[in-house]
């Protein structure tokens, strides 16, 4: 047959960092994207850059300025934006503060538990048979546990005051904060792995039957390799979308253990604990609970429209 | 007028397009979809749209049927249902149109069943919602329809749902459930693409007569010109949003005018020519598009006989074909092409030795184990039970061989290259490579070398290349684990040579695969199949999924480069006509049994195994001199599950000859020359069968590659030897200059020395942009700037632009101006019309 002459070629593809931009260029086109992606922005922003802004130190406890409300000055002509909290600490430096541990630990949370999620799911869904038997009970079985029992039966059998943490810190002499951190991590893993497992196996089950893991197969590479080479990566789209909702629920988990003080340690600032100590003053501890209160929901909402949006742009075309 | 019930007048079309043009609106700006479509489709007939995907068939149906979608719309011209323009029509109305003076029939049929009621209550519900009958008066009449869509036992089909019944029976119900409102006008668009060849005939016989039975008007939208040959009487060819061809399926046929029709032609395989007397000669390029069509004819920068000057001048209109009534074609230079001369010419046979034999497949047998777990099962005990994949599979393949693997969907032609390939491993019987026993031998245990000396060519174009992956690293992958290159550097020269083997550009290599089109994907697929040093190479269905303008094209290079490295080929395919044109030897699969084997002459010719015969006539033929068998098979495919006994075939058979059949597995019969058929039918019966497929004034013996006129008269293509006579003595073909020229829109090219001439005039006038009474000399054309279509071009023109150099010198805030006054919803890329006004107005020199 007749020889085929090239045909036409297409612009040169953009290159990585261009890619992303476009990306961010996309984003543009979803006004609520675009919206959540400012709100987890300024909060990233304040945890990174944190040291460098004109704040108190929030653990600095002035006397007899306890429980101001917002906007006023101390004694010494200090203004609390925000107020103090109970035991005389500013507010707004507590806050900004507790944005870097908050974001710190449901970051490596999240990313503990979508790591073993991930693991868990496109074994199951490649493998199948028994893998996915086993995998599959399994994350059934922790799915079963309501989530908040899970966690509390995980911190009170582990956690710093039970004999294996106290064991940890009086012997082998960790910090306390590492030892609490470490735990919820631990707990959020057991909760959340299961659902992203389950996520991955189902788009791995489809992805699976398209002919480039067959080719990958006909040339004899091994299951590792077609799992993470060939079928992870193109799992990345809806996992992204899903990566931020499970943020925001890592974030509020987080929140809610340091509420029913089982999170980290005193006296780190964190906002499920600053609402806790709020909790206990009744009406007037209001100031106390309504500026955490607003950091977690202006954060995790964040996070929701950043995940729709991501999800408007990758539907169309 | 021509109320519903009013007496259709004979000389009203049904429908009539003129000038429609259709766009998109995305991120892109206006995308003309369809521009200056013209059609008239008169009661009762048949018209088919025929063009490769993307040229805007579909879109033309959706326009009809006012089902544009949010971003798209009609833009202009007129789209007249029985006499009356559907643009003015209230939604009401259209509504009362839309599903019962109009139907559709779209390509899967599961698109238009809903999956949770059962027919009866699908097709009830159209009679009933529609003339309000009792719903026993519509249970007769529907059941009436499904017997008139040949469906066999309408009463069980009736209490069924979708799922139960199988795709060729669903399209059935669904053509019944378009029929059952009684409508003028039917659209098809490719109802037959998901269906099996066998499957598809029974569909098209339907099909075909509808318009006679029913009196319906008939848009047969395919890809496939024999379907449209057989099913329409008129044909519109479509290219790049635009008809360049219509007239009488005889004269579009006989006497096409538009190259491009002649280039489909050209490309398609048709009986009684093979690849050397008619080679199959591909379109070179790609479909453009929508916003990047070049100036005058679309088609110019893929067309051999562009002339610089008279094809890129001025947008080209339909013209009556002088001398024939009623066709009419789009294109400046039809009267000066000498077809004869540009007819492609025959090749010398070339002769291949065929080395040792490299593969034998003996006895093969593959059962998949399947768990019952149905109660029914689990109380008789039998709760594992046995797909009969391939039941006793028995051949051998040459070196530099092409044997052909055909048979329908579920016969078992994936598994047994599964098998081949190391995914499974054989039940029974034996698969010898070179002497090795691998028919038991899983992937992972075969060494590299034999796992690169047997490689495979996917048939999805769109997912043979993983999408998160360069395509250069994706073939570098394959050389490093067949160890045919050591180390990076090697890989990466292997990779740009077998790019030039495929004949991609080099630059290809760092290309993600969602860069290319179908058929790039598809190359890069065979590169990567040959990257080892392969000895057997299987070829799964690899151009199905592709426009015919470029199946011609790959199946060629896949045969060169076999030819060419003497690597054994074995092409898996439902389509016999692709088959004859490349397969040395053929073996034909029915429920995991080879029914039919042979060299393709053997095959092709009588005696036939009366599967083979089936499977002949199923094949749609784009030639109207050609007569053929019309043998439609009743029911469907057996389910490997539980085969029937005996004979394979024998649920199917026309020409079953009894008890036999039913109780014993037929015998092997020699007919010679490794042709050997599977049947109880009388030697004397198949050896006096009547060919299929008959030629005019056919005496000669079929087959063989006698250089024969193939086809009609004067036309294009056949007389090969005489073709091949004549280019011999002809000079060269003349060669285009200046081919850029056929593209300026998309030269990136920015007029430096314009720029601050420009800039300082704007600013001059602070009062917005420059504008202009329409101009005396003619104006620009400013669809030429992509993402500006026929509708934005005329709201440009009403706002005072008329050439491009106004555009050029707009600046951010007259664009801010003109932006406000197009009231256009969306995001534009404006900055980029600046570009481009500035180079297309330096190229035309204002
Ligand atoms: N909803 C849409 N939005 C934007 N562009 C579209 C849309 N639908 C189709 N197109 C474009 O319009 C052109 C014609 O498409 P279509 O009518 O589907 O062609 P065909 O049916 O011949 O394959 C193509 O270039 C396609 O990409
Ligand atoms: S107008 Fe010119 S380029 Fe277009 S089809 Fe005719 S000859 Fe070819
Ligand atoms: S054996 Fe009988 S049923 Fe089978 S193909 Fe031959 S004639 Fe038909
Ligand atoms: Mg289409």
């Amino acid at each position: 047959m007749s020889d085929v002459t090239a045909e036409t070629a297409a612009p040169a593809p953009p290159t990585g960092l261009k890619r992303l931009w476009k990306s961010i260029g996309l984003l543009r086109e979803s006004y609520v994207g675009m919206f959540g992606a400012v709100l987890v922005c300024f909060w990233v922003f304040i945890a990174v850059f944190v040291d460098l802004l004109p704040l108190q130190d929030p653990l600095a406890q002035t006397r007899g300025a306890q429980m101001l409300p917002m906007l006023t000055a101390d004694a010494k002509d200090v203004m609390h934006w925000m107020g103090t909290d109970d035991r005389g600490r500013d507010m707004l430096a507590r806050l900004m503060y507790g944005a870097r541990v908050v974001l710190f630990w449901s970051v490596l949370a999240t990313v503990v538990a979508y790591s073993i999620g991930m693991i868990m799911g496109v074994t199951a869904g490649y493998r199948g048979g028994w893998w996915d038997e086993i995998i599959s009970f399994i994350g059934n079985v922790f799915l079963a546990f309501p989530q908040i029992v899970l966690l509390l039966v995980i911190i009170t059998a582990f956690g710093p005051s039970s004999q294996l943490g106290i064991w940890m810190t009086n012997e082998l002499g960790l910090d306390k904060t590492l030892v609490s951190g470490s735990l919820i991590i631990i707990a959020i893993t057991f909760s959340t792995a299961p659902q992203v497992a389950r996520i991955v196996r189902g788009i791995v089950l489809d992805l699976k039957t398209r002919d480039y893991i067959a080719a990958a197969e006909v040339r004899g590479e091994s299951p590792l390799y077609i799992m993470l080479v060939e079928l992870l990566p193109n799992a990345r789209g809806p996992l992204i979308v899903d990566a931020c909702l499970r943020l925001g629920y890592v974030i509020i988990t987080i929140a809610l253990l340091g509420f029913l003080s089982l999170g980290l340690p005193p006296p780190d600032p964190d906002w499920g604990k600053m609402i806790s100590d709020g909790r206990q003053w009744g009406y007037n501890g209001l100031n106390m609970m309504l500026w955490p209160a607003l950091a977690i929901s202006s954060l995790v909402l964040g996070l929701n429209l950043l995940a729709d949006g991501l999800r408007e742009i990758s539907l169309r075309d | 007028m021509a109320k519903q019930g009013a007496t259709v007048d004979k000389d009203t079309p049904v429908l009539e397009c003129k000038d429609l043009s259709i766009s998109y609106y995305t991120r892109a700006g206006e995308i003309p979809a369809v521009v200056d479509f013209n059609l008239k489709v008169m009661p009762g007939e048949a018209v088919g749209i025929v063009g490769e995907s993307g040229c805007g068939k579909s879109t033309v149906a959706l326009a009809i049927m006012q089902y544009m979608g949010k971003n798209g719309a009609i833009v202009g011209g007129e789209l007249k249902f029985m006499g009356r323009d559907m643009r003015t029509m209230s939604e009401e109305e259209l509504r009362n149109i839309r599903g019962s003076r109009i139907s559709m029939v779209y390509q899967e049929p599961m698109a238009s069943l809903n999956p949770s009621m059962l027919i009866r209550e699908q097709l009830n519900e159209v009679l009933i919602y529609h003339e309000g009958i009792s719903d026993e008066e519509a249970t007769r009449r529907s059941i009436e329809m499904l017997d008139a869509v040949r469906l066999p036992d309408p009463e069980r089909v009736m209490d069924s749902y979708p799922h139960q019944i199988s795709g060729g029976q669903q399209q059935r119900v669904v053509i019944a459930m378009a029929l059952l409102s009684n409508p003028q006008l039917l659209l098809l668009d490719e109802p037959t693409t998901a269906l099996d060849v066998t499957v598809e005939a029974g569909v098209v016989e339907l099909i075909k007569d509808i318009s006679k039975r029913f009196g319906t008007s008939m848009i047969y939208i395919s890809h496939n010109l024999g379907l449209i040959l057989e099913t329409c009487d008129k044909i519109a060819v479509m290219y790049s949003g635009e008809a360049v061809e219509f007239g009488t399926v005889k004269q579009v046929f006989d006497e096409m005018r538009h190259p491009y029709t002649r280039g489909l032609f050209n490309s398609i395989p048709l009986p009684g020519a093979d690849r050397h007397a008619r080679p199959l000669v591909p379109i070179r390029g790609q479909l453009p598009l929508p916003h990047e069509r070049p100036r005058g004819c679309n088609f110019g920068p893929r067309c051999d006989h562009f002339r610089d000057g008279l094809c890129n001048v001025h947008e080209l209109h339909m013209e009556p074909v002088k001398g024939q009534s009623g066709q009419s074609v789009r294109c400046v230079r039809y009267q000066d092409i000498d077809w004869d001369k540009a007819k492609p010419k025959a090749v010398e046979a070339e002769t291949i030795e065929f080395g040792p034999t490299v593969l034998q497949v003996k006895n093969m047998q593959k059962y998949y184990e399947v768990n019952d777990g149905s109660i029914g099962a689990l109380l008789t005990g039998k709760t594992t039970r046995y797909v009969k994949a391939n039941e006793k599979l028995d051949f051998e393949a040459r070196e530099a061989e092409t044997v052909a693997i055909v048979g329908e969907s579920g016969c078992g032609k994936s598994t047994f290259a599964k098998v081949m390939m190391g995914l499974e491993t054989a039940t029974g019987g034996e698969v010898i490579l070179n002497g090795k026993e691998i028919g038991n031998l899983p992937v992972n245990k075969r060494s590299p070398q034999l796992v690169g000396s047997l490689q495979m060519v996917f048939q999805n174009p769109f997912e043979t290349l993983n999408p998160s992956h360069s395509v250069g690293s994706q073939i570098a992958r394959v050389l490093r684990k067949f160890g045919v290159a050591k180390d990076k550097e090697e890989a990466r020269q292997k990779v740009l040579e077998l790019l030039d083997l495929v004949k991609l550009p080099r630059d290809f290599a760092r290309r993600r695969p969602r860069q290319l089109s179908g058929g790039q994907k598809q190359r890069v697929g065979i590169a990567r199949a040959f990257g080892g040093e392969a000895a057997v190479v299987v070829a799964d269905e690899p151009v199905s999924a592709l426009d015919v303008s470029v199946q011609a094209a790959v199946t060629g290079l896949l045969t060169d480069i076999q030819r060419k490295r003497r690597t054994t080929l074995l092409f898996i395919s439902h389509d016999l006509s692709v088959v004859r044109y490349l397969a040395d030897r053929v073996v034909v699969m029915y429920l995991g049994q080879i029914m039919e084997q042979g060299n393709t002459e053997d095959i092709f010719s009588p005696p036939y195994h009366p599967y083979t015969e089936a499977l002949l006539s199923a094949v749609p033929i784009a030639d109207t001199s050609i007569e053929k068998k019309h043998i439609v098979l009743e029911g469907d495919l057996p389910s490997p599950m539980n085969p029937p006994s005996g004979c394979p075939f024998q649920t199917r058979c026309p020409r079953k000859i009894g008890a036999i059949c039913e109780q014993q597995m037929p015998p092997l019969k020699e007919f010679g020359n490794g042709h050997r058929i599977l049947c109880h039918l009388d030697d004397d019966v198949l050896t006096s069968m009547e060919p299929v497929i008959a030629m005019p004034g056919d005496k000669a013996k079929r087959g063989k590659a006698s250089a024969k006129p193939a086809t009609a008269p004067s036309s294009g293509r056949a007389k090969a030897a005489a073709a091949a006579a004549a280019l011999a003595a002809m000079p060269a073909p003349v060669k285009e200059k200046a081919r850029p020229a056929a593209t300026p829109a998309r030269k990136k090219a920015v007029a430096p020395a314009r720029k601050p001439a420009a800039a300082k005039k704007a600013a001059a006038k602070p009062a917005g942009p420059v504008r202009l009474k329409k101009p005396e000399s003619k104006a620009d054309d400013l669809k030429l700037i992509s993402g500006v279509g026929p509708k934005l071009e005329q709201t440009l023109n009403k706002l005072g632009f008329w050439h491009f150099s106004q555009i050029a010198r707009w600046t951010k805030k007259d664009i801010a101006i003109v932006d406000d006054e197009l009231s256009f919803k969306g995001r534009i890329e404006r900055d980029n019309w600046l570009k481009q006004a500035k180079a297309l107005a330096k190229k035309s020199g204002r």
